[in-house]
Formats: C-alpha cells, sequence, structure tokens
C-alpha cells in the first residue's frame, strides 16, 4: 500500500490533512516502530489506526480507540482467566483439556492484536490480580463445572459486547471488520463451551459434540442461545448477560434487547413472515439471532469480575 | 476498462474515502462521497455492458445489495439443510441423537434467516433478488462425511462472508443486525466442525493463528497469531457459493463495493 499517495490524496480534498496529523515526522516515526511490531498484512490497520487518532470524533460517547481500549479489557478477562484453567481440582478429560488450551491461544492472540491496533494508545497492561474470577465469592472457579460456566459466561459475554460495538467502530472499516472477525470468534469458542458442558451434564461422554441439551439450558446448554438460557450458566448470578441491556446512548434505529428477543429490524419472526414457522419450535426464533448490549451495562457484568470494582469503567 | 483496472481503482476510491468517513465537516464530506459515487457511477457505467454476465442474478449495489446478498447465502444454506432432512444420512438409522438435535436446529435457523431476509428487503422498499435454484449434484445426502463436510464448508463460508460483509454497509441498523445473525453462524459452524472432528472448532484454516490471511481486499486481512477469523470478500465467497448454484441462478456480486 502506498502510503504517500494516500496522504496526497487526501490532502486533494482535505488541504489541512498534516495539520490533522501530529507533524509529518511523528507519524513517519510511528510508522517505522509500529512496522517492527506488524506485518505487511496487517499494515493497513495501523495506518487506519494513525488516521483515526488524527480524525478521531466520538460516535455516540464513545471514540474508536475508547472501543478497541474496552475490548481489550475483556481480552485480559478472558485471557488470564484460561491461563488460570491449570488450577482447576482433578483437571479436565483430553477432549476438554484441549478446547481450553485452543481457545487460551486465541485469546492471547487477541490481546497481542489489539495492543497492536492501538500502539502507543493502548491500555497498561493489567495483572492477573486485576481479577477476580470468584465474583467477591459468589463462585468457585477451580470447581471444574464452575470454570466452565464462568468461561462460557465471558464467551458470550464478549459476543454481545462486540455485536453492540460494531456500530461505533463502523466509520473505520478496516477496526470494523478486525472487530468482526474478533467477534465470530468468541462465538465459536462459547459454542464450543457450550458443548462441552452439555455434554459433561448429560452423559459425562468423552466427545464434546454429542451432547444432549437440555431445558431450559442453564446446566446443558445448546451450542447458540435459546431464550434467556434460563438464566444462564449460573442461574441468578449471569442472569444480566442474557437480559436487554440500556438503551439510552443507543446508536438510532438500534435497541439492546435481551436474548428472548423474536421480533428483528422491526419484522415480527413469525408465521406470517416465516413459511414454515408453523412446524417450528418457538424457541427456534430467538436462537436463529443473538442480541449485542452496550458498554455500559458489559462493563457492569464485567466489573463483578475486578478487585477494585470498576477495572471496566 | 479492464476488470482489474477497475477494481484497483476503487480499491483505492475505498482506501481513501474510508478515513475521512468522520473527520471532515459534514457538508464538505457529503460533497467529497457525492462526487465519488458519481465517478464510480460513471465509471461502472462504462463497463457495465460488457462485464455483466448474462444470465446471472445481480444482487445489486448498496445496502440492499448486501441484503441481498445475505438472502441469497441463507436461500443456499435452507435450501441444504432442507434437502438434507429427506437425504439417507438424516433418514437412516447412524444417525446420532445429538446430530440429529444439532441438524433441526441449523435447518430452522436457516430458514427464519432467509425467510426474514426477504421480509426485511421488503419491507425496506426494496425488491428481494429471486428464489434460486440450487445445484447440490456434488452432494452424497447419504453420506455422513458427504453432508457434514458440505454443512461445515457452508457454514464457515457463511461466517467470512458476513465478516467481509460488514465494511459494505452504511446503515447502523443492517450492520447491527448482520451482527446478530453471524455469530449464530459461527456458533453453528464450530459445532459442525467438532462433529466432522473434535476440537477443530477453531483451526489456522478459517482463523490466523499461524498465518496471515490473504483476501484480495485489504481489511479482511490481519496477521499471523492474531486469531482472527479469515473474512472474505463478496467475489471470493460467489466463487465457492455459485458451484452449489444452477445456470441461471448463480451470483453476480459487482455491485457490492
Amino acid at each position: 500500500m502506498n502510503f504517500f499517495q494516500i496522504i496526497s490524496e487526501i490532502e486533494k480534498v482535505d488541504p489541512e490533512v498534516y495539520d490533522r496529523l501530529d507533524s509529518r515526522r511523528s507519524v513517519f516515526k510511528h510508522m517505522s516502530g509500529l512496522g517492527q511490531k506488524l506485518t505487511a498484512a496487517a499494515l493497513p490497520l495501523a495506518v487506519g489506526a494513525i488516521f483515526n487518532k488524527a480524525y478521531a470524533q466520538t460516535p455516540v460517547g464513545a471514540s474508536v480507540n475508547d472501543v478497541l481500549n474496552f475490548a481489550l479489557k475483556l481480552e485480559y478477562l478472558e485471557s488470564y482467566f484460561y491461563q488460570a484453567r491449570m488450577a482447576v481440582v482433578g483437571g479436565f478429560n483430553t477432549n476438554v483439556t484441549a478446547s481450553l488450551a485452543l481457545i487460551a491461544t486465541d485469546e492471547a492472540n487477541h490481546v497481542t492484536f489489539l495492543r497492536s491496533v492501538l500502539g502507543s494508545n493502548a491500555i497498561a497492561a493489567p495483572t492477573a490480580a486485576t481479577f477476580d474470577y470468584t465474583a467477591k465469592g459468589a463462585f468457585n472457579p477451580t470447581v471444574a463445572a464452575q470454570y466452565l460456566a464462568l468461561a462460557q459466561s465471558f464467551e458470550d459475554t464478549g459476543v454481545r459486547a462486540y455485536k453492540g460495538a460494531a456500530p461505533l467502530v463502523m466509520s473505520n472499516k478496516t477496526v470494523l471488520t478486525a472487530a468482526l472477525n474478533i467477534h465470530s470468534v468468541e462465538a465459536r469458542h462459547s459454542s464450543q463451551l457450550r458443548a462441552i458442558r452439555r455434554s459433561l451434564a448429560t452423559s459425562g461422554t468423552p466427545a464434546p459434540s454429542q451432547g444432549i441439551a437440555v431445558a431450559p439450558y442453564s446446566a446443558a446448554p445448546k451450542s447458540w442461545i435459546s431464550g434467556t438460557d434460563g438464566g444462564g450458566a449460573v442461574p441468578g448470578a449471569t442472569d444480566a448477560i442474557y437480559g436487554a441491556g440500556n438503551n439510552t446512548n443507543a446508536p438510532t434505529g438500534i435497541t439492546f434487547d435481551s436474548e428472548a428477543n423474536i421480533t428483528q429490524g422491526n419484522v415480527a419472526l413469525s408465521g406470517s413472515t416465516i413459511t414454515a414457522a408453523a412446524s417450528f419450535p418457538t424457541s427456534a426464533f430467538s436462537e436463529a439471532f443473538d442480541e449485542g448490549l452496550d458498554v455500559g451495562t458489559v462493563a457492569k457484568i464485567a466489573n463483578m469480575f475486578s478487585v477494585s470494582g470498576n477495572y471496566f469503567g | 476498462m479492464s476488470t482489474n483496472h477497475n477494481s484497483d481503482l476503487l480499491q483505492q476510491e475505498s482506501r481513501v474515502d474510508q478515513p475521512l468517513y468522520t473527520p471532515i465537516k459534514r457538508r464538505s464530506f457529503f460533497m467529497y462521497a457525492g462526487a465519488t459515487a458519481g465517478a464510480t457511477a460513471l465509471v461502472l457505467a462504462g463497463c457495465s455492458k460488457s462485464d455483466s454476465a448474462p444470465g446471472m442474478v445481480n444482487v445489486g449495489s448498496g445496502d440492499v445489495g448486501v441484503l441481498n446478498y445475505a438472502y441469497a447465502l441463507e436461500q443456499l444454506e435452507a435450501a441444504f439443510y432442507t434437502q438434507l432432512r429427506t437425504g439417507g444420512y438424516y433418514t437412516g438409522s447412524t444417525i446420532t441423537a445429538a446430530e440429529k438435535a444439532i441438524l433441526d436446529d441449523l435447518y430452522y435457523h436457516e430458514v427464519i434467516h432467509r425467510d426474514f431476509f426477504k421480509a426485511a428487503i421488503t419491507a425496506a422498499g426494496a425488491t428481494p433478488i429471486m428464489a434460486l435454484t440450487p445445484n447440490f449434484s456434488s452432494i452424497d445426502f447419504s453420506s455422513r462425511t458427504s453432508v457434514l463436510g458440505t454443512a461445515k464448508a457452508f457454514e464457515d463460508l457463511g461466517v467470512a462472508a458476513y465478516n467481509g460483509a460488514g465494511q459494505y454497509i452504511t446503515s447502523a441498523t443492517y450492520l447491527y443486525i448482520a451482527g446478530k445473525i453471524v455469530s449464530v453462524e459461527a456458533r453453528h459452524a464450530a459445532i459442525i466442525r467438532d462433529l466432522v472432528s473434535e476440537n477443530t472448532f477453531v483451526g489456522n484454516d478459517i482463523l490466523t493463528i499461524s498465518s496471515a490471511s490473504n483476501s484480495s481486499v485489504a481489511t479482511n486481512n490481519s496477521p499471523s497469531g492474531s486469531s482472527l477469523e479469515r473474512s472474505m470478500s463478496p467475489s471470493e465467497v460467489v466463487a465457492t457459493a455459485n458451484t452449489f448454484l444452477a445456470d441461471g441462478s448463480k451470483l453476480d456480486v459487482s455491485g457490492i463495493k
């Protein structure tokens, strides 16, 4: 990609482009520093980050960097949690051990990636001591079943958080696409943890994919979210993860509904719109769509696992 | 004008106008955006006669183009799971209860997605594309390997397609709805992949775990060791999707940009 050409193209329509950047020299200094950390494939992202810094405007109360730093905090919450999997008493069977190792790698990679995108704008790296996975004694994450329930909770929260934040970063297509490309990975993780939990809950079968889901899906969930999943992995404590968000600062046209929502884009999913609906179980209509959450609601959920109680804002 | 030159031009345009979305004062931004759209239309007008393929289904342009693109992919998936349920593997005796339950849910979800898009496009005052005719002659519906292998291909393709199309959506509402669907497709993909082979819910073939991604659209790409989904451009997606569509139903997505 020709960085000089881009600058010059922008200059044609925005003669002040150089003023918007800190200064010509500092941008290239920034570029060369980033270049050491990033491969060529990631360069457009780095450039996007620089322009974003230069042109930053606050969409609906959160700048792109703020959104990315919030995502980074959530990735740290997940990453340290998977690093702590060895503390689980008795460990896990072979399949589960392998699954958790794969997920741990992905979350650590997400941390590295977001840090590289944010560069000097990234938050200071938290330590494991920033987080309290017992949520002040509510959970015991050294018990295998609770550990897996918490893992599902974190992944589902992550999916809702990235989804809710996507419209906040859509002004930058590179950042948007990267966020979407993390969002779907979190959904894959959630799917797997749900499969593991239902296989262990029903038959103890060693193959995670062969478990049978049991309504109301809190203990033996489907791979997708059915209604509000009976309050989630730990009913009561995790209700908010599957509940409605706060629409106060929502972008126009967007509402943060509970996972049980069955009206999408003003289209009611029922017999009038779905040809074969009569033969479908009603649960399918909520399962077919996931729902997003606003930053404030996600922060509230995540802060349950913050020692300070306000790490997530 | 050659297609390559055309796409280079457009790529340059999108790179240039990308950082200008928020920055410049609203009025001047729209003037610039208007000029770009006009230039694009001219470029397309110059190319359309020689480039348009006869007998193809053009999904259109703008947000409606993306919605119709999604509608097309959901039609393909829904048709696959519908036919699967009458096939030998599903109706046979070797399928497990877990597999049957999963395939039932996938059928429900994809039919709901398909009919949702048709209704949503109509509600937006636009015209949905026609009902597509699939060509599943390469699939052996009595074979577990063939059925699950194809499901895996469709679900992974769907995730990569939605992720790669988000950048072409201008309405926050539609982007958000696409996000609501893509995570469900990712959940599908993960469990289907595990049915094919346990613990393949993620892997370097679909995520940038040990190698970088290389879509023809730069915004889709991320470096090795980042564990991001490998999203795909509409033209990359239909290169695969069209092999499962009959002549006269193959997709032209050149309007999405």
